[in-house]
């Protein structure tokens, strides 16, 4: 299962990541590695892009960047 | 003793308080210029460190040191080229394990690192708790906790940075990798063979950039390095090894590795509290971006905005502008005198020159507040919740969230500016968005372009005005969206898109003083680049519409015209006691007498003033005098004569500027292009109008005035004038000049903004180019269409409009597939060439 999946207010631990180049780059300098917890907070209004709480700070995150994060 | 000035690099990730950090250590030293090349700020400033002069640069906030962004890419040539003496990597002492993750790279670039933890007051109300000597000991490098907003902490910081750049770290800190350190050894060995490519990094780094599949890494080696061809083959040998090994490429184990690095730092040397707590932040933030609360609240903040600084700023300049106006008469007392037809050029020239410097300039408390209001939102942290909100819908177009507010402040409704639109795009992470942004941005409606809709809605549209005023207010909207999509569709295809990720900084309560600092420092910028720049342009565009002179013919026969005025000036004299007093080669200066009294009194209702002022002209010249202030039945008489020559000499100005005017380059220009623009519906009278009008906006409505004969001191207005002057003209020429003005380019000072803020001329051209072409053809469609269907200017409104939201709703559908080319493969492959 993938973040996009998750309901606001669920945490669950990183498990991998599916994207390379730009977008795998910039999600592992941001903390996405195998372990770290993450919470999806919210939706936007418009539902996408998404608020993530990562290991204590806030991000936001569109739902098809948010799709190459495999979670536990 | 003069000794040797220290450089070093101010390094942190965003949102660390790395600005406070900068201001408290080098205070009102700095000077802000980009890196050479790109767009990046570059911010420098001076301290002293124990005695010994530092020059401190401020690099790119990142969150890693890849060469995937511009930032990064920069703030790592620095470190690279520049050679920084020492490194003051700033961490936010509440969040350390996520900045530890920059810290541990910039180890790793073999310059001495000093760790400065800030942000500690926030850390302690959180119930954080750091072991600063811990963290010195584990990492043989000082560690020097501060308050960057309070100030605290400073001398300790550049204590640290004198002794560090002196001795070096006790020890260098570095990342053991694990099972990769085998070949990082290899691939270090083999970058640092040659003797000629070892000095020029550091090897151990090369290596590890190398066998993360780093681009600029593998460029860097090409570079310096003999065989580069064998060694890219030998790292690209041990990838592929590592990958069938350890079941993860190369680059996932080296991030993961330093974070599991941070984390486990993170646990021997930070406390947290047991529970976690709920921040004012968060509880913030379910309201600012609640789903219906949250478009509500930006909505209100989006008119404050516009209330605050072009409602309320436009008041302030309008109190500001004596001032201007006072530079102004101060000017055109320097130069030389007018003359009764043809001012000397250095005076014309002058003034020319000195009132678009005074049309910009008259827009500073706007802009003031703008870039205020900015650095509020800014430093607030509300910025990335706008962005938040509105992504989404400006996706759809190519845009990014972060394009709302440089559309807003071009003009979303009526009345912005481009040139603040075009500066802030530069928040816009993601280049290509970025790039479509400043490219639509001129688009809305600013405010220099409404005094010509005012124009055409009362002379064409007055049974309709508020409904025109409506659809010229919005309809630029539903241009620019379709427009932004086509453009990163097609010529934006290729530019770099990043990933929207985005963090959502915790809120700050901004400072009156850092506040004050970035509207003052952003206003100066603005000051030294554009009112140059204007300068030149005012004075190319005045040789453009001033020459060629007119004929000797013409000129003869308004010398002719203007002595039989001065004679039958003279001849009143005769008649009265005046006779012998007055020469024929004194009715100029009597009539610029005549101005300057009346210009002096002007405002003036205080008596003893006035009787002051009136003393002293009647000093100055006594026979004026008695002529200008009706002094006696001969005065009388003479001052009516009087008038009758000033008013004979304003038509005969006014008419020779005209006729001037049609015959300039510019004129010249106007009538060659009628055989294209006819179809649009634009004789050539409106062509010089509008090619006037790319200098400033607000010219357009001021030449028309010309080539209407329309004084601003006489009476009638230039609507009037048109109406009179233009009898084939309809309400369907009058919406294809206001959607060709809606369109038109940015005008010069807002074309060198994107010059800038794209760094590059050609996109300035482009942008040029492109909005005079797209304007031309939407005139013409409306023009030459609604004439063919027979519609009314009404009709034709609508339906246009019509077709606009359309076409916005049809690009709209259009999907956009960012993520999928971001993600690219797997692994990435090095450049070609490097790697055969």
């Amino acid at each position: 299962m993938t973040i996009n999946e998750m309901k606001p207010g669920e945490t669950r631990a990183v498990k991998g990541l599916t994207a390379g180049g730009a977008l795998g780059q910039r999600l592992m300098d941001l903390g996405f590695f195998p372990g770290a917890a993450v919470q999806v907070v919210r939706n936007a209004p418009l539902v996408d892009p998404v608020e993530l709480e990562l290991d204590g700070y806030h991000m936001s995150i569109r739902h098809d960047e948010a799709g190459h994060v495999e979670v536990e | 003793m003069s000794q040797e000035k220290l450089l070093v690099a101010l390094a942190g990730q965003p949102n660390c308080g790395k600005t406070t950090v900068f201001n408290m250590l080098t205070g009102a030293r700095q000077h802000v210029a980009n890196y050479p090349g790109v767009t990046v700020e570059k911010k420098s400033g001076r301290f002293s460190a124990e005695g010994r002069p530092v020059e401190l640069v401020d690099l790119p906030g990142t969150y890693s040191l890849t060469s995937y962004s511009l930032e990064e890419r920069v703030a790592r040539d620095f470190i690279l080229y520049d050679k920084p003496r020492a490194i003051i990597n700033v961490a936010d002492a509440s969040n350390l394990k996520r900045n530890l993750y920059l810290t541990l790279q910039l180890f790793e670039m073999g310059v001495p690192v000093v760790l400065n933890l800030n942000m500690m007051d926030v850390a302690e109300r959180r119930g954080i708790g750091v072991d600063a000597r811990g963290l010195q000991e584990y990492f043989g490098s000082p560690v020097v906790p501060t308050v960057g907003k309070k100030g605290s902490g400073a001398p300790q910081l550049k204590a640290a940075v004198a002794a560090l750049a002196d001795a070096g770290p006790a020890r260098a800190f570095a990342v053991d990798y694990g099972p990769l350190e085998p070949f990082v050894a290899e691939i270090g060995d083999l970058v640092a063979a040659d003797p000629q490519a070892a000095g020029a990094y550091p090897s151990r780094w090369l290596a590890i950039k190398l066998l993360e599949a780093d681009a600029e890494a593998a460029n860097l080696l090409a570079r310096h390095h003999p065989e580069a061809a064998e060694v890219m083959e030998r790292v690209q040998a041990l990838r592929a090894r590592f990958e069938t090994e350890a079941g993860l490429s190369a680059d996932r184990h080296i991030a993961f590795t330093r974070h599991r690095l941070c984390a486990d730092i993170f646990r021997r040397f930070v406390t947290v509290p047991g529970e976690k707590r709920r921040t004012l932040s968060d509880k913030a933030d379910s309201f600012v971006c609640h789903r219906f609360a949250g478009p509500v609240i930006l909505v209100l903040i989006l008119l404050g905005l516009y209330q605050i600084s072009i409602v309320f700023g436009g008041w302030v300049a309008l109190q500001v502008w004596p001032v201007w106006g006072s530079l102004e008469s101060f000017t055109e007392g320097l130069l030389p005198a007018a003359g009764f037809l043809d001012d000397p050029l250095l005076r014309s020239l002058g003034m020319w020159t000195v009132k678009s410097v005074t049309a910009i300039l008259n827009y500073l408390p706007i802009f003031f507040l703008l870039f205020a209001l900015i650095a509020i939102l800014e430093d607030s942290g509300y910025m990335p919740r706008m962005a938040f909100i509105l992504d989404r819908l400006f996706r759809r177009f190519g845009l990014h969230g972060q394009s709302t507010l440089p559309l807003i402040l071009g003009g979303v409704y009526v009345g912005g500016c481009a040139i603040p639109a075009v500066m802030a795009t530069k928040a816009i992470p993601d280049e290509r968005a970025r790039l479509a942004t400043i490219l639509v941005a001129p688009m809305m409606n600013c405010l220099a372009k409404v005094p010509l809709y005012l124009i055409l809605i009362s002379a064409y549209f007055a049974d309709h005005a508020g409904m025109a005023m409506f659809f010229i207010a919005t309809v630029t909207l539903f241009m620019a969206l379709p427009v932004a999509k086509a453009l990163s569709l097609t010529v934006l295809r290729r530019r770099e898109s990043a990933p929207f990720i985005m963090e959502m900084p915790p809120y700050h309560l901004p400072t009156a003083g850092g506040v004050l600092r970035r509207a003052l420092e952003r206003i100066w910028l603005f000051v030294k680049k554009i009112v140059t720049v204007v300068v030149a342009v005012a004075v190319i565009v005045f040789m453009l519409i001033n020459f060629p002179n007119l004929g000797r013919e013409r000129l003869e026969d308004y010398a002719a015209r203007r002595d039989a005025a001065v004679d039958a000036f003279m001849a009143e004299v005769d008649k009265t006691s005046f006779k012998g007093r007055i020469a024929p080669e004194d009715v100029l200066a009597l009539v610029l007498f005549e101005e300057d009294m009346k210009s002096a009194k002007r405002g003036v209702s205080d008596q003893a003033r006035a009787d002051a002022i009136n003393a002293r002209f009647a000093e100055a010249n006594p026979v004026f005098y008695a002529v200008v202030s009706r002094e006696g039945k001969d005065g009388k008489a003479l001052n009516r004569a009087l008038k009758g020559v000033i008013n004979t000499r304003k038509e005969l100005r006014r008419n020779m500027r005209a006729e001037r005017f049609e015959a300039s380059f510019l004129g010249v220009a106007g009538r060659a292009l009628e055989p294209l623009t006819q179809w649009a519906g634009f004789n050539w009278r409106i062509n010089i109008a509008l090619l006037s009008a790319f200098a400033a906006k607000e010219n357009s409505a001021a030449t028309l005035g010309a080539i209407y004969g329309i004084d601003g001191e006489g009476g009638g207005s230039v609507e009037q004038g048109m109406l009179a002057g233009e009898e084939g003209f309809t309400p369907l020429h009058a919406l294809a000049l206001m959607l060709f003005m809606a369109l038109y380019p940015p005008c010069i000072p807002a074309s060198i903004m994107v010059r800038m803020q794209t760094n590059s001329s050609k996109w300035m051209l482009f942008s040029i180019g492109y909005q005079t072409l797209l304007g031309l053809a939407v005139a013409t469609l409306v023009f030459t269409g609604g004439r063919l269907l027979g519609l009314s200017g009404v009709q034709a409104m609508w339906a246009f409009y019509g077709l606009c939201v359309a076409a916005t709703v049809g690009m709209a559908l259009i999907p956009e597939k960012t993520a999928r080319e971001l993600s690219g493969p797997q692994t990435r492959q090095p450049k070609e060439g490097i790697a055969s």
